[in-house]
């Protein structure tokens, strides 16, 4: 029977399949940080029960760890308690604890594929739901409460119901200027943030077959921003030439066992998915949001939709968020003033968005009126990005290069953006109050974030580009 | 885990779509390590003022409002993963929560901790919205048994009848779990011989 990439795996980890109860799912691999385990370990205590298979576990600290002087005890006293709970807890279930200090520290959705933990085929969980970026490599991988990272500690196993199935294919070329957060971000306002609710996505076509690992990680990373649990795409020569040779991979004899499975893991050419939607990449420009859910967002050079164009009942929401924003409908952002600018979160914090930033403000300098933040997704990226010497890039533009961790995204540690400020992110959340109480948040690609950085306004990045190559 | 059979209640409604679970319990208040306490901070920056003064117009600050259900627009709980989002609704006295749909994660997280989400149709929403705009006192009946949310009868003075019912889905193994106060880690740990096996393969 024609088969899914989705129904491929799933049924390959499947325990116990009964009508009328969820599969029991195993997990491959279950990621764990600081903010969402510590009452699942409680819930262990409690029952008198083991971690089941503590190595297949893999522990950080991301979410609330500060991104200046890492190595001193951090001083927000509850960020510490929790962050040493962690410590403590992964030491009681013997759990690899890669913290504050340790070379392969970073965000969590960073750290697995980049160590080679991720890989294709693999059933993957985490108390986070942005757990969708390592579907990237062709994994099922999905974001959990912490009473199912619970339920993975003592069983290995999570009782989930098969999700239905959704292919989202982007083919062509994406023009100049435009990336992997453009693609998501547009398919993201093309379908809503609730447009993917229920579903398991695939992202194919030509479009997503051209980028590279990193890139597709952006994409899978906000399938959740539009409800999806998780998004993957198929395994190719780019997925394997990623994975070879990095620290947890498969080698020798069990790298061409693992990789003779992989290339088995795609959808088959007549399998049915419950819905499919095409896009194709020309339509794509620059993209920023303007609203307060990720399913608000436009074209750069696009008017901000008029509150009358939405439907009846979802004007009274739909104004919420502009007055939140301090936007007025049919208005455009272009030349919109802007107070912060942040380069960092698990979709964007990778060393090609570094990379990417770094060529574009080369010889460039930032506005007065921005504060721009670097925050890298892990030591390694931090160490590789000194290495090429981006470092001595972003100093000279004024931009500031800090220590691995979740950061503004979310701002559970120091990095808030101040209440009324507007700041161009490359996070993957626009919610009221997600990067500080009142804080306003615009997101963008690195690209777009780093030419409001520049100019200190809200900038078509494409005029840029145009200006170093006329 | 807390069991749940039937429930006859006001209600407090919340007629905002896309709710997310960073407005439900911001991520600043994420920092605790037990379950306990989340309801105070339910609704943080909505409910209080930068200076932690209520804010007035907020539904859970109107005493004409009470009630351990809560009615909310459609994609309730969007977002992040945080179960404080669940732990933080039934910690403020809630019991149910309704909305025309909601999102996966915080669905999951609401059933594992006896917190009943029930998705009803856009109309009936509605029905209910109107309901207790005509009567903020109007109560609803949840019964898990029979699967049916039902609106107190309502009669308006031009003779409409805003009443109703409706019946809603819900997974039968969580059905048991939750009006048994089961939880899923029983019911796999029962299974650990498969698990093993599994494992072998």
């Amino acid at each position: 029977m024609s088969k899914t990439l989705v129904e491929k795996i799933w049924d390959a980890h499947v325990v116990k399949s009964e009508e009328g109860f969820p599969d029991i799912l195993y997990i491959d691999t279950h990621l764990i940080h600081e903010v969402t385990s510590p009452q699942a370990f409680d819930g262990l205590r409690k029952r008198g029960l083991p971690v089941l298979r503590p190595k297949q576990t893999v522990a950080t600290a991301d979410h609330n760890v500060p991104t200046l002087n890492q190595l001193m005890p951090i001083k927000e006293e509850l960020s510490r308690y929790q962050v040493d709970m962690l410590t403590k807890n992964c030491a009681e279930f013997g759990i690899e604890l890669y913290g504050l200090g340790h070379p392969f520290q970073g965000i969590v959705h960073v750290i697995g594929p980049e160590l080679g933990i991720t890989l294709p085929g693999k059933t993957m969980v985490c108390g986070d739901s942005h757990t969708s970026t390592h579907g990237a490599f062709g994994a099922i991988a999905f974001g959990i409460g912490t009473s199912q990272v619970e339920q993975v500690f003592a069983t290995q196993c999570l009782l989930q119901s098969k999700p239905k199935t959704m292919k989202i294919e982007v083919n062509g070329q994406l023009g100049k200027g435009v990336g992997a957060k453009d693609i998501i971000l547009y398919i993201i306002a093309q379908i809503s943030a609730a447009g993917g609710t229920g579903y398991f996505i695939e992202y194919a076509g030509s479009a997503i077959e051209a980028l590279s690992m990193e890139a597709r990680m952006t994409i899978c990373n906000m399938s959740i921003e539009m409800g999806a649990r998780g998004g993957l795409i198929a395994p190719d020569q780019i997925t394997f030439d990623y994975i070879k040779g990095r620290k947890f991979a498969p080698a020798g004899e069990e790298w061409d066992k693992a990789l003779a499975y992989w290339k088995t893991l795609y959808s088959d050419a007549d399998a049915t998915f419950d819905s499919v939607l095409t896009f194709d990449a020309a339509d794509i420009a620059p993209m920023i949001t303007y609203g307060t859910n990720p399913g608000m967002g436009m074209g750069i050079q696009e008017n901000i939709p008029a509150t009358n164009a939405q439907p009846e009942k979802e004007k009274l929401s739909y104004q919420k968020a502009l007055d939140y924003m301090g936007f007025d409908d049919d208005a455009s952002l272009i030349g919109k003033p802007v107070d912060y600018v942040f380069i960092g979160s698990c979709t964007n914090s990778r060393i090609e968005d570094l990379r990417e930033v770094a060529d574009f403000v080369k010889d460039k300098r930032k506005a007065d009126n921005v504060t721009v933040w670097i925050v890298p997704g892990s030591k390694q990226v931090e160490q590789q990005a000194i290495n090429e010497g981006l470092d001595k890039i972003f100093e000279a533009a004024g931009f500031q290069l800090r220590e691995p961790g979740c950061s503004a995204c979310l701002g559970m540690n120091e990095d808030k953006i101040p209440a009324g400020k507007y700041c161009v992110s490359t996070s993957n959340r626009n919610f009221e109050g997600r990067q500080g109480q009142n804080a306003r948040t615009l997101l963008a690609s690195p690209l777009t974030a780093a030419a409001a950085a520049v100019t200190g306004v809200i900038t078509d990045v494409r005029e840029l580009l145009e200006k170093v190559e006329g | 885990m807390k069991k749940f059979t039937k429930l006859t209640s006001a209600i407090v409604p919340l007629n905002i779509e896309n709710i997310d679970t960073d407005q439900i319990i911001p991520a600043r208040f994420l920092k605790a390590t037990t379950r306990e306490g989340f309801g105070e901070n339910l609704f943080r920056d909505w409910r209080y003022e930068n200076d932690n003064q209520p804010k007035a117009d907020f539904v859970l600050n109107d005493p004409t409002y009470s009630g351990q259900i809560l009615v909310a627009g459609k994609n309730f709980g969007c977002g992040s993963s945080r179960e404080h989002a669940a732990w933080a609704i039934q910690d403020a006295g809630f019991d149910v929560v309704i909305s025309s749909f909601f999102a996966d994660i915080f669905k999951e997280n609401a059933l594992n901790n006896g917190l009943l989400p029930i998705q009803v149709s856009e109309e009936f929403l509605k029905n209910i919205f109107t309901a207790v705009e005509t009567d903020p006192k109007v109560k609803l009946t949840v019964d898990l048994e029979t699967q049916t949310v039902s609106i107190d009868e309502q009669v308006l003075p031009s003779g409409e009848d805003l009443g109703g019912a409706e019946s809603f889905e819900i997974n039968a193994y969580k059905k048991s779990c939750l009006i048994n106060g089961y939880d899923d880690i029983d019911f796999i740990l029962a299974q650990k011989e498969l698990i093993e096996e599994f494992e072998k393969r």
